[in-house]
């Protein structure tokens, strides 16, 4: 039976200039500010399909997407999979409890026998830096990387992006202080490269002994005095204490912490005005933010998580690039 | 059996020649090193006149894998390995399974490597038993079975007073002690050097700091103990540093440098290559131009490789869970060649040193000059040789290496061990003319 595909269903947004067409996503770092302009300017365009009656587009009808996430992960695997499926497309969880992971098969085996399935996309989430090098080096399929160890995570980098660019207009010239366990996150080393990339002034501040070797040379301006970073901000972004990750000695306690880095109304009271609060999640309320500060007026960070689903659309629908030119027709 | 070795440029530091000499070999041994000999019913070998003739090159730092870990390599493979990188000896490091921390693991290596008969082999003990850092190994029996040095290696010595016993009690022996530099507490998880590149990748980090505190720690002791005390695969301009300064106040201070850390830093860790991941890590330029200073002031006493063979489904793996480790016995050559010797910083004799004569005085080999009455042990090497690095030529079992698809100028000629060729470079311009009647040598790719 011939389904006819009314005409507001059909492609939301033509590419421009830019392309990542048949390319994966493995970090920022290989991104051109063009790029990133393109999947940001997408993003609008596919969170305008999330304000719809019904919130999906044929545009990945028949490709098949498989989310391998090794590591547990409830905002970004939801997030995905509700991105794929507002584009139609085939999909599939892979949580590495339940596969052969358990079994103790290797990544690289794991993958080449997903990719005899022939899946067009693979996002994968892992606690390996370098994990989704490594399968975009054995598989055809496009891979996208959900936050790999302690090296990247690219799609929330762009949501954080497209975040601040809805509510400030713009991210060149803004200043940016980044607090938090700096050096165990990926987060964080996706948004400092795409946050100077768009031109913005990014601090950062965390413990010594939480910031990573070698920061200075990222071109950011490091410190560990935080109020310092937040005077006169126009965004705070603020990091997870990572304790899974911790296998030393970082800092004495999280009441320390928390006196030290945590993020308080009367801290934030040096930003500026119209600062607006962010944080990737999941949060520990009152060790790196307080529950009066995550809540309230300033915080954006529900947004965060739901333009996640449109940046992932854009993503996603960028990857697909010609493959969906033929689906959506 | 007699041989003629006519017409290169024999480059011998220990005997002070550096010209054109013909080498005459017989039983093994050499009898004469003068400007021109008469064949007088000897065998031949007709050197192209741009080639060097140099006492055999000694790699004092391998992992032959035997016994244990055959998959990776055998002794057999890695003697071929050895003489096709112009190495006729070799010093093989004791992380078997089992350790070689007794006699009968030092015996079963030496067979293996009588019945390859390619290169000479010399293994490394234990320090201490299983190389678990508490119990002293049976350190004299070792010797006596052929053991030339001990070592820990893949670990280090795990306390200060293990180490200092170590040195006092092998001084007995007169074997160095043998030590892989690294502060255990400070190395951590590290699977990178810690810095910028390591940090971009979100790969914990080794800081250099690791290293440098050992090799202070080891040099007080053997300062403290008069015993002889060797940086195994030197990393760090603070070590180097240390050395010099140890080597200043009289202590029996020794060292070697691997290539990957005279040649790579850590931006070869882009892409997440696990074959770069080696330990020591590759460190930063700073680093990498200070071990190249060492080599050219004489303040490192060799190079070696750390032939580390690892069968590459272990490599491909996520970085994180990759063994440390490359294989090195059949590039050192042609990175000596291409990154110090034509680059300048270091003259042919120097590299016979860092090769051959350190080596053989570090652990008191015969060999590491050709001195009459001394084994027949003589490579020939190509200086200008074009070399394209091939992993899927190599004689080792494994092709852990970072490099590749390198073009390198510069590369070995033929091996001769014993006064037998044991290796010959099929690819090197002037090797038909080479020696042919002896089939027993083992004729290159």
């Amino acid at each position: 039976m011939k389904t006819e595909i009314p005409a507001h269903v059909v492609n939301p947004v033509e590419p421009k200039t830019a392309s990542l067409r048949g390319r994966h996503l493995l970090g920022i770092a290989e991104l051109s500010p063009e790029e990133i302009g393109l999947i940001l300017d997408t993003s609008d365009a596919m969170k305008e399909v999330g304000s719809r009656a019904i919130k999906k587009v044929p545009t990945l009808r028949g490709r098949t997407v498989v989310n391998l996430f090794f590591e547990p992960s409830t905002r970004t695997r939801t997030s995905f999979e509700i991105a794929e499926k507002r584009l139609s497309a085939d999909t599939l969880s892979v949580a590495a409890a339940g596969s052969s992971v358990a079994k103790g098969e290797t990544l690289a085996d794991t993958a080449r026998n997903l990719e005899a399935m022939s899946p067009d996309i693979i996002v994968l989430r892992h606690s390996a830096s370098g994990a989704c090098h490594l399968l975009a080096h054995i598989c055809r399929s496009r891979i996208v990387n959900a936050g790999d160890g302690m090296h990247e995570h690219p799609t929330q980098a762009l949501l954080d992006a497209f975040t601040i660019r809805e509510r400030k207009g713009h991210i060149a010239g803004l200043k940016i202080a980044i607090v938090g366990d700096l050096l165990h996150s990926r987060v964080l080393r996706s948004n400092l490269i795409l946050l100077q990339k768009l031109g913005a002034e990014v601090w950062v501040s965390a413990p010594a002994t939480l910031m990573p070797p070698g920061i200075d040379r990222f071109g950011v301006r490091a410190t560990t005095r935080i109020d310092e970073a937040v005077e006169g901000a126009d965004v705070v972004m603020m990091l997870r204490i990572q304790q899974e990750r911790m296998t030393g000695h970082f800092f004495p306690s999280t009441r320390e912490y928390f006196t030290l880095f945590g993020m308080t109304e009367e801290r934030l009271r040096r930003a500026a005005a119209d600062v607006i609060i962010m944080h990737p999640g999941p949060m520990n309320r009152g060790v790196e933010i307080a529950s009066e500060v995550a809540d309230g007026p300033y915080s954006v960070i529900l947004d965060q998580v739901a333009n996640g689903v449109a940046v992932r659309m854009a993503v996603l629908y960028l990857l697909a690039g010609g493959m969906a030119d033929e689906a959506a027709h | 059996m007699k041989l003629l070795i006519k017409g290169g440029r024999v480059v011998d530091p220990a005997a002070g020649v550096n010209g054109v000499r013909d080498v005459l070999i017989e039983d093994g041994r050499i009898v004469r090193v003068e400007a021109s000999i008469e064949a007088n019913g000897a065998s031949v070998v007709d050197v192209p006149r741009d080639w060097i003739v140099c006492p055999g090159l000694i790699d004092m730092h391998v992992h032959l894998r035997e016994p244990g870990q055959e998959h990776k390599e055998t002794v057999a493979t890695g003697v071929a390995a050895a003489a096709a990188g112009g190495f006729t000896s070799v010093a093989c490091m004791p992380n078997t399974d089992p350790i070689n921390d007794q006699a009968s693991v030092t015996e079963l290596i030496l067979r293996r490597a009588a019945e390859a008969n390619l290169a000479r082999v010399y293994p490394i003990g234990a320090v201490s038993r299983g190389s678990l850092g508490e119990q002293l190994a049976d350190i004299g029996e070792l010797h006596a079975a052929g053991c030339v040095a001990i070592s820990d290696d893949g670990r280090p010595v795990a306390t200060a007073l293990l180490m200092r016993r170590a040195l006092e009690y092998a001084g007995m022996f007169d074997m160095p002690v043998i030590d892989h530099c690294e502060d255990p507490t400070l190395k951590g998880g590290g699977v990178a050097h810690e810095g910028h590149h390591g940090s971009a990748l979100g790969l914990r980090g080794i800081p250099a700091a690791a290293e440098e505190i050992m090799v202070e720690r080891d040099i007080t002791l053997a300062g403290l103990t008069g015993g002889a005390f060797h940086v195994a695969h030197m990393s760090v301009r603070g070590s180097l540093r240390a050395v010099r300064d140890g080597k200043a106040r009289g202590i029996r201070v020794t060292c070697e440098v691997a290539p990957h850390h005279f040649t790579l830093t850590d931006e070869a860790l882009s892409g997440y290559n696990t074959n770069a991941k080696m330990n020591p890590p590759l460190r930063e330029a700073a680093d990498r131009d200070a071990m190249i200073q060492g080599l050219a002031d004489g303040s490192i006493d060799a190079i070696a490789t750390d032939h580390a063979p690892h069968h590459y489904d272990e490599k491909e793996v996520e970085f994180d869970q990759a063994p440390f480790g490359i294989v090195g016995l059949e590039t050192a050559v042609s990175l000596v060649f291409d990154r110090l010797v034509h680059r300048g910083h270091i003259g042919l004799p120097r590299m016979v040193e860092l090769l051959s004569t350190n080596p053989a005085k570090i652990l008191k080999l015969p060999g590491g000059t050709l001195a009459e009455g001394g084994p027949a042990d003589v490579t020939l090497l190509a200086p200008d040789l074009p070399v394209i690095v091939s992993a899927s030529r190599f004689k080792s079992k494994s092709r852990n290496t970072p490099f590749d698809g390198w073009t390198l100028r510069g590369g070995v000629g033929a091996t001769i061990v014993g006064g037998r060729v044991a290796y010959v470079n099929a690819d090197a311009p002037g090797s038909t003319n080479l020696i042919r009647d002896d089939d027993t040598y083992e004729r290159g790719r």
